[in-house]
C-alpha cells in the first residue's frame, strides 16, 4: 500500500489522471460530475429533514408515522435514496438526547442531511463520540447536556441511517410549517445541538 | 481487521473543532471523486461493503492525516487494480503529468445521456441493502445479549470497543447483507440485523460519563444470548 502523505497538488494530479483514465473507458463524464455536484450542493441537503421535522411538530398523525417507519415518513414528501434505504428517525424528548455518529467510518442520511460535514467525518468526532459525549457537546459544540437527562449515543454501524427529531422549540405555538421550518438544523438533526429558539 | 479505521474510544485525536460554515465539497478534486463513487459502483468495480474495505486497507497513518476524500481515491485503486481494469503504472504516468501540467485539460469526450440519466437516478433509487432469508430471527426485544471476541483479519462491522460487552436488543431491523461475507467478497449472505443499546459503564467502566448509552447495530452472527437470568429472554 502507498504509505506518502500527499500535498494538495499530488491529489489533486492523482485524480485527474484516474478521471483521464475512466473517461476515455467511457465510465464517467465531467458532465456527469456536474450533474452529482449539483445535486448534493443545491437539491439534497438539511433543508429537506427540516422540511419532515416540521411537518412532524405539526401534524401528530404524521409524527407517528415518522418514528413508526422514517422511510415510509420521508417518501409522503418525496424524499428518499442513497444512504437512506432504511432511516430511523429518533425523538428527543425531556429525558433523552439522541446523537449520531459513525464510528467505523461516515455513514449519515443523505436524503435528508445531504453529504455530511467534514467534522463528522473526521477522527475526532468519530473517537470521542462514543466515549465522552457529554464533553464533546459541552466543549466543541457549546451545547451542556444536564446529567438528570440521558445522551443516547447511535453508532450507525449497520445500513441502517439514524437521525434525530429535535424537541419543538417553545413558543412557535401557531407556526406554519414554513416558519418552523427555518429552526431546525443540520446539527439539530445529528443530535449536537437544538434547534433555533424562537425569536 | 482490527485497523485504526475502528476510532471508537480512542484517546488523545484532539479537539472536533467545527467550523461555522464550510463549502460542501472544498476542492475541485473533490467533486470529481465523489462523482467517481457513483460511477465506478456502475461499473460494477465494488460493492458498499467491499468499498469501505478498500478505504480500510489503506496505510493507517495515511489515512488519519489525509483529508477524507482521498480515502475514496485509494479505494477506486484497490478495486481497479483487482479486477484488472486499472493499470497503476499508467495512473501513476498520467498523475506525473498533470503534476508538471496541472493546467492540461482532460480528454476531450462527448456527453452520456445514459450516465447523466444515471446520475439523476442513483440519489433517489438508493442501493438498497435489505435482503430476504430464510435464517431464524434469533433474539427478541429485551433480550440480554454478549458480543463476540470475535477478530477476523477482512472487513467486519464489529468495532472493537463493543466485543465481549453485554447489552440489551431494542430492535429487530430485518435482514440485511452480512459486511463480513460481501466485504470480503464472498457473496451476501443476508443476515438479520438488530439494535444493541449498552451503557456507558458497559463500555468504558467507572471512566463513562454519568448517564450515557450508546446503541451499536449488530449482524446475527455478532451476538449470543447473555446469562439469562437476567429474565429478557422472550
Amino acid at each position: 500500500m502507498n504509505d506518502i502523505i500527499r500535498t494538495p497538488e499530488e491529489i489533486a494530479a492523482r485524480v485527474k489522471a484516474l478521471e483521464s483514465i475512466l473517461i476515455e473507458k467511457g465510465l464517467m463524464t465531467t458532465q456527469m460530475v456536474d450533474r452529482l455536484v449539483e445535486i448534493y450542493e443545491t437539491e439534497v441537503g438539511p433543508q429537506l429533514g427540516a422540511k419532515v421535522i416540521a411537518k412532524a411538530w405539526s401534524d401528530p398523525d404524521y409524527k407517528a408515522r415518522l418514528l413508526e417507519d422514517a422511510t415510509e415518513a420521508c417518501k409522503e414528501l418525496g424524499i428518499s435514496g442513497l444512504q437512506g434505504e432504511d432511516m430511523v428517525a429518533l425523538e428527543n424528548t425531556d429525558d433523552v438526547q439522541h446523537t449520531v455518529v459513525c464510528t467505523l467510518c461516515s455513514c449519515y442520511p443523505w436524503p435528508v442531511m445531504g453529504l455530511p460535514p467534514n467534522w463528522y467525518k473526521e477522527p475526532q468526532y468519530r473517537s470521542r463520540m462514543v466515549r465522552e459525549p457529554r464533553k464533546v457537546l459541552a466543549e466543541e459544540f457549546g451545547f451542556s447536556v444536564p446529567e438528570s437527562k440521558e445522551i443516547r449515543i447511535w453508532d450507525s454501524s449497520s445500513e441502517m441511517r439514524y437521525w434525530v427529531l429535535p424537541q419543538r422549540p417553545a413558543g412557535t405555538e401557531g407556526w406554519t410549517e414554513e416558519q418552523l421550518a427555518e429552526l431546525v438544523t443540520r446539527d439539530s438533526m445529528i443530535g449536537v445541538g437544538d434547534a433555533k429558539a424562537a425569536s | 481487521m482490527n485497523g485504526l479505521f475502528d476510532l471508537g474510544g480512542v484517546d488523545g485525536l484532539g479537539p472536533v473543532d467545527p467550523p461555522a460554515e464550510e463549502a460542501i465539497f472544498r476542492a475541485e478534486w473533490e467533486k470529481s471523486i465523489f462523482a467517481m463513487f457513483s460511477a465506478l459502483f456502475r461499473a460494477g468495480w465494488y460493492g458498499l461493503d467491499s468499498f469501505r474495505h478498500g478505504i480500510e486497507v489503506m496505510d493507517p497513518v495515511v489515512y488519519l492525516k489525509s483529508p477524507y476524500y482521498e480515502h475514496w481515491l485509494h479505494s477506486f485503486e484497490v478495486a481497479g487494480a483487482r479486477n484488472g481494469e486499472l493499470d497503476l503504472d499508467e495512473l501513476d504516468r498520467r498523475t506525473q503529468y498533470y503534476l508538471d501540467n496541472p493546467d492540461a485539460p482532460l480528454p476531450d469526450h462527448q456527453p452520456s445521456q445514459e450516465l447523466l440519466d444515471f446520475a439523476n437516478a442513483i440519489g433517489p433509487a438508493g442501493v438498497p441493502a435489505q435482503r430476504p432469508t430464510d435464517k431464524p430471527v434469533n433474539f427478541a426485544v429485551g433480550d440480554v445479549v454478549r458480543v463476540s471476541i470475535m477478530a477476523p483479519l477482512g472487513h467486519t462491522r464489529l468495532a472493537r470497543y463493543v466485543r465481549g460487552k453485554t447489552g440489551v436488543v431494542i430492535a429487530h431491523r430485518g435482514s440485511f447483507i452480512y459486511p463480513d461475507a460481501a466485504g470480503n467478497l464472498l457473496g451476501e449472505d443476508p443476515q438479520h440485523v438488530y439494535t444493541v443499546q449498552f451503557d456507558g459503564t458497559e463500555l468504558w467502566g467507572a471512566n463513562a460519563e454519568p448517564n450515557t448509552t450508546v446503541t451499536f447495530d449488530v449482524w446475527d452472527p455478532y451476538i449470543t444470548h447473555a446469562n439469562q437470568s437476567a429474565g429478557a429472554i422472550a
